[in-house]
């Protein structure tokens, strides 16, 4: 300890003109890159990179590995990161189960991470850390927002659908924490299912005023198509993860109109936003998506602390990290005391500009919100 | 004719150097790599002698049995979730079965392995009398049935965290070791994977090893002698299950995690591939083709996005030029059963 | 339960079924002509959706994008047997699955490499969009009732080709004796390249079609190739007629089973672990059902003794 705060102090005397802590750190980022859910860990990379490159700081060094979607490999990597690389920050990992896999572990080695995306409900309760931050959302968030949502919209009757799978379970259940009317149906689907004409048919026959889904990925793409063609005109709802950018434009027509709850949009106005979506376009050609935001909301997260303290004092870079002391896209941003975050929620609808497919905000669903598991959390 | 048969014993005296050459390289690495602080390189060798033991599994059924199984992911998640279930249970002081008798959990390796050897070994038994009465193709779809099965079933069951997989936060422990450490789980692991090829090599020569080589080339010659060739397969398929399982637990453990991507069809594919690219039937074929694996994964991963494509170049490249595996190649015994 | 519900729901297994079959005959012609277990027939099945998709959008034209799919998914098969395919008629089952199953890597992530890692857009032709309303008062897809029909023409122009046309007569020589066409002074290998690519024609026609009610993804084809295994299997290996009532019968089951059975235990739990014990036995039920069929019948319903 007394080694530490000479050699603080040392640093201090020698650095005058730099900001306190000018010492590199380094994050390594495990995601996903190859294989099918490749986009969202590529667009998470995208805008972490592209705020470090905005930053012009040269002092956070990146590590990106690709997990390829496999648990014990995200595992393998962060054994990796943590014994051979020496990072100080973990970050990246885009699914629940591969969190669930990676975080424990790495906290309890005394290594911070931040989560750009994935946030089961595991981590916000009971099991949260002192070092595990979710810079993204807990997993229940926007399907709160979307329960909400329906009761504005006076929807009495949903047929509420999610794969058969934690997640998809955490869905459900958030979406009925807030929404007050009657249940006409519950479904579990298969996960990685792309039929939906049975479960279609029983929405037709159930009489229910709206739908509710949670379909990631290519099951919501397929899901909104049948839907579409299937002439059931009941409106639908659902969290940004099937309405977002990267797949949007496969879906086309068919998302035309459906609401949405998201926490980021590319029309939320701040200057903080309009600079990241002209950055992200001018450096990669496409619009920006939610998972770009998330990674670029990270980085500045870390940039932020790096201001603040040093990484080697991990109680005062913790402490950094709880201030939230930056701009972020999303506008105000603050962590609960669980780490994660109480952030407006949106509803989006579906339009087309031009011949490309996007959002536009319409309304907030919940405002300030935090989520149902902060009680639980001893921090 | 005796030049051929210099020949065939020269081979098999190369391939026994290569088989050492192989042991001691992955015993001597880690090692290297314990003094040079690189504890991320015992990590991948745990994980090659881990995969190994799963491919020497299967080499039982596929090699001396001929019984191509696509569904070997089954025993390797029932291992991993044997261990699992039983550390999760110790970790919340939450008994495993509460009546008629209290039967807690553990997280003690050994009686880990024992249960994951005993449940590999019930499953494989069960998998194997219903699957072996197909034969050739339908045998390879009816044990991937299976491993769909069990697949489908790991993620929709809530009760032990469904497709998120069961983490275990402390590997268990090992009387006089501190597993935590990388070389020290290691050096388990290795000696496990020993103590099963030495086990394998005595099997192949035991009368049974005989009897089972002899079933793979003609049912009706060990009929003829009065033995049955179902209970054979079956006993070999069992053996098979047991052991996989087994790495199952010790994988589990590496990662201390256990998820349902270990009962996945791919995984069925990728422990075929460790047999296959090191040589089917041979000693040390798994371990070959599990080493090179490893390695393959860690350093084509780092070189481009695209790796898989490099991947399945080389994989074809090694299936259409190298009959007989990468020991085949190398001890220069062309075809697979010597 | 309404009938109409149910009937709706047979409509769907049937139309599930018969794409299944597209799938599966291609799998079961290769299998029967030449032996051979092709694990990259799913990702023929992604080449023709992926087809499809880049020619659809470019040019505007659901129809075009078919014969797209349909031209890119033979060239395809064309190239992968006469460069690795071939080489493999004479190894064992083993080698087979191994070069298969790298086939897959190298075309995924091929896919990958030239279309990008986000899901392409294929829609319906606007003439098949809505829904149309049957006897009866069903209301049902227009573009899936489409399916149906196209899938029971092609199956039936199949039955044709195999059993009344010259390469017909080929096929089945070769499925029972090969020694014999050969002596016959049939080009085999030609013959071979002939069937692989009509089997990777219907999987590529098969991806298309199904590409435009679902996502055109990279990694597409497994499942798919696997529920045709599962086909091919119960049907009997190398029987078109055991690949379409195989198809028929997995498509029925899994739709049904997905809908019955959460219904089946809601009478005895609670709705909520109803729906998912229900779904949870309805994913594996198909697997369950090709158990059953190769204990009581080991080589398939339309199997020859094996």
């Amino acid at each position: 300890m007394r080694m530490k705060s000479l050699a603080l102090a040392a640093a201090l005397s020698l650095s005058v003109t730099l900001p306190a802590a000018a010492e590199p750190v380094k994050v390594g980022m495990i995601t996903t890159l190859s294989g099918g859910g490749a986009g969202l860990g590529i667009d998470v990379r995208d805008g972490f990179m592209l705020a470090v490159k905005n930053s012009g700081n040269t002092d956070l060094e990146l590590v990106v590995e690709d997990d390829q979607q496999k648990p014990d490999i995200a595992v393998q990597l962060a054994d990796k990161m943590i014994q051979s690389e020496k990072v100080d920050i973990l970050t990246g990992i885009i699914w629940s189960n591969l969190a669930m896999a990676v975080v424990p572990a790495a906290t309890a080695q005394g290594k911070f991470y931040l989560s750009p995306n994935a946030g089961p409900s595991a981590l916000a309760g009971k099991g949260c850390h002192e070092n595990y931050f979710n810079v993204a959302w807990q997993n229940d968030n926007l399907h709160e927002a979307a329960g909400a949502y329906a009761n504005d919209a006076g929807f009495k009757n949903s047929f509420i659908l999610a794969p058969n799978y934690p997640a998809g379970k955490d869905a459900l259940t958030g979406y009925k924490r807030f929404y007050k009317g009657d249940v006409a149906g519950e479904i579990y689907t298969q996960l990685g299912q792309n039929d939906y004409a049975a479960e279609i048919a029983q929405i037709r026959a159930s009489g229910a005023d709206s739908v509710f889904f949670f379909l990631p990925g290519g099951m919501g793409i397929a899901f909104m198509k049948q839907y579409a063609a299937s002439g059931v005109g009941m409106p639908l709802i659902g969290p940004a993860f099937s309405f977002d950018q990267g797949i949007l434009q496969a879906v086309g027509e068919a998302a035309l109109g459906v609401k949405n709850t998201s926490q980021w949009n590319k029309d939320i106005d701040n200057p903080a936003n309009k600079a990241f979506v002209e950055s992200f376009q001018a450096e990669y050609g496409r619009l920006p998506s939610l998972y770009a935001s998330q990674g670029f909301d990270t980085a500045n997260l870390i940039l932020s602390a790096m201001g603040k303290a040093s990484v080697g004092d991990a109680d005062a870079f913790r402490a950094a990290l709880e201030e939230a002391d930056f701009d972020s896209v999303r506008g105000s941003f603050k962590f609960a005391s669980n780490h994660h975050p109480v952030q407006d929620i949106y509803v989006r609808e579906v339009i087309k500009e031009g011949d490309v497919f996007t959002n536009k905000i319409i309304g907030t669903a919940l405002k300030d919100h935090a989520d149902a598991y902060a009680a639980e959390c001893k921090l | 004719m005796s030049g051929a048969v210099t020949n065939i014993r020269s081979g098999a005296r190369r391939e026994w150097v290569i088989n050492l050459v192989l042991l001691a390289g992955l015993g001597l690495v880690p090692l290297w790599a314990w003094f040079a602080d690189a504890p991320f390189t015992i990590t991948l060798a745990t994980r090659a002698a881990i995969l190994a033991l799963a491919g020497t599994g299967l080499n039982i059924a596929l090699g001396m049995g001929g019984l191509v199984s696509f569904g070997h992911a089954v025993f390797f998640g029932i291992g991993g979730y044997a261990m699992g279930i039983l550390a999760s249970h110790a970790q919340n002081y939450d008994p495993l079965v509460q009546w008629p008798v209290v039967i807690e959990g553990t997280q003690f390796m050994p009686v880990i392995w024992i249960v994951a050897i005993l449940a590999g070994a019930v499953a494989a038994l069960v998998i194997g009398a219903l699957s072996l009465r197909t034969s050739g193709v339908y045998f390879i779809m009816i044990t991937l049935a299976f491993g769909q099965m069990f697949y489908y079933f790991a993620i929709s069951w809530p009760a032990y965290g469904g497709e998120d997989g069961l983490a275990i936060y402390v590997r268990n422990g090992f009387p006089g070791l501190n597993t935590l450490d990388p070389i020290q789980y290691f050096a388990l692991c290795f000696a496990v994977l020993l103590v099963v090829l030495f086990f394998n090599a005595r099997l192949i020569r035991s009368p049974f090893g005989l009897a089972l080589n002899a079933a793979r080339q003609s049912t009706q010659r060990v009929e003829a002698v009065g033995m049955d060739p179902f209970r054979l397969r079956l006993a070999a398929f069992v053996l098979s299950g047991a052991i996989t399982a087994l790495a199952g637990a010790l994988f589990a453990d590496l990662n201390r995690f256990a998820s349902p991507a270990m009962f996945s069809w791919q995984l069925s594919g990728e422990i075929m591939v460790f047999v296959i690219l090191g040589g089917v039937a041979r000693l040390c074929g798994p371990l070959a083709g599990a080493v090179v694996f490893v390695m393959l994964e860690h350093f084509l991963g780092g070189l481009s996005e695209y790796w898989h494509i490099f991947l399945g170049l080389l994989l074809l490249l090694v299936v259409l030029l190298a009959k007989g595996g990468l020991i085949g190649l190398l001890s220069g015994r062309g075809a697979a059963h010597g | 339960m309404s009938p109409i519900l149910f009937i709706e729901q047979l409509l769907n297994g049937l139309q599930f079924g018969i794409m299944l079959f597209l799938m599966a005959s291609g799998l079961t012609l290769v299998f029967g002509v030449m032996g051979l277990i092709n694990l990259a027939h799913g990702s023929l099945f992604m080449i023709g959706a992926f087809a499809a998709a880049a020619v659809a959008g470019w040019s505007g034209s659901f129809l075009l994008g078919l014969a797209a799919a349909l031209a890119a998914a033979a060239a395809a098969g064309v190239i992968i047997e006469t460069v690795v395919i071939r080489r493999l008629y004479n190894r064992d089952h083993l080698d087979q699955v191994l070069a298969t199953f790298a086939l897959i890597l190298i075309l995924s992530e091929g896919t990958r490499w030239l279309f990008g890692s986000f899901p392409l857009y294929l829609e319906r032709p606007s003439w098949l969009a809505g829904p149309v309303t049957l006897p009866g008062g069903i209301e049902y897809s227009s573009y899936r009732l489409a399916l149906i029909v196209v899938g029971l023409a092609i199956a039936a122009g199949l039955f044709f080709l195999v059993t009344h046309t010259r390469l017909g007569d080929r096929i089945r020589a070769g499925e029972s004796d090969r020694e014999m066409i050969a002596a016959l002074g049939v080009d085999i290998s030609k013959l071979y390249t002939i069937v692989f690519a009509l089997g990777a024609a219907l999987a590529g026609l098969a991806g298309a079609l199904v590409g435009a009610i679902q996502s055109v993804q990279v990694g597409m084809g497994e499942p798919v190739l696997i529920l045709a295994f599962v086909v091919i299997v119960i049907g009997g290996i190398g029987s078109i007629k055991g690949a379409l009532i195989g198809a028929l019968l997995v498509g029925l089951t899994d739709t049904l089973g997905r809908f019955l059975l959460p219904i089946l235990f809601g009478t005895v739990m609670d709705p909520a672990s109803a729906t998912a014990v229900g779904s949870a036995l309805a994913s594996m039920a198909i697997y369950m059902l090709m158990a059953l069929v190769l204990l009581i019948r080991p080589q398939g319903l339309f199997g020859g003794a094996p």
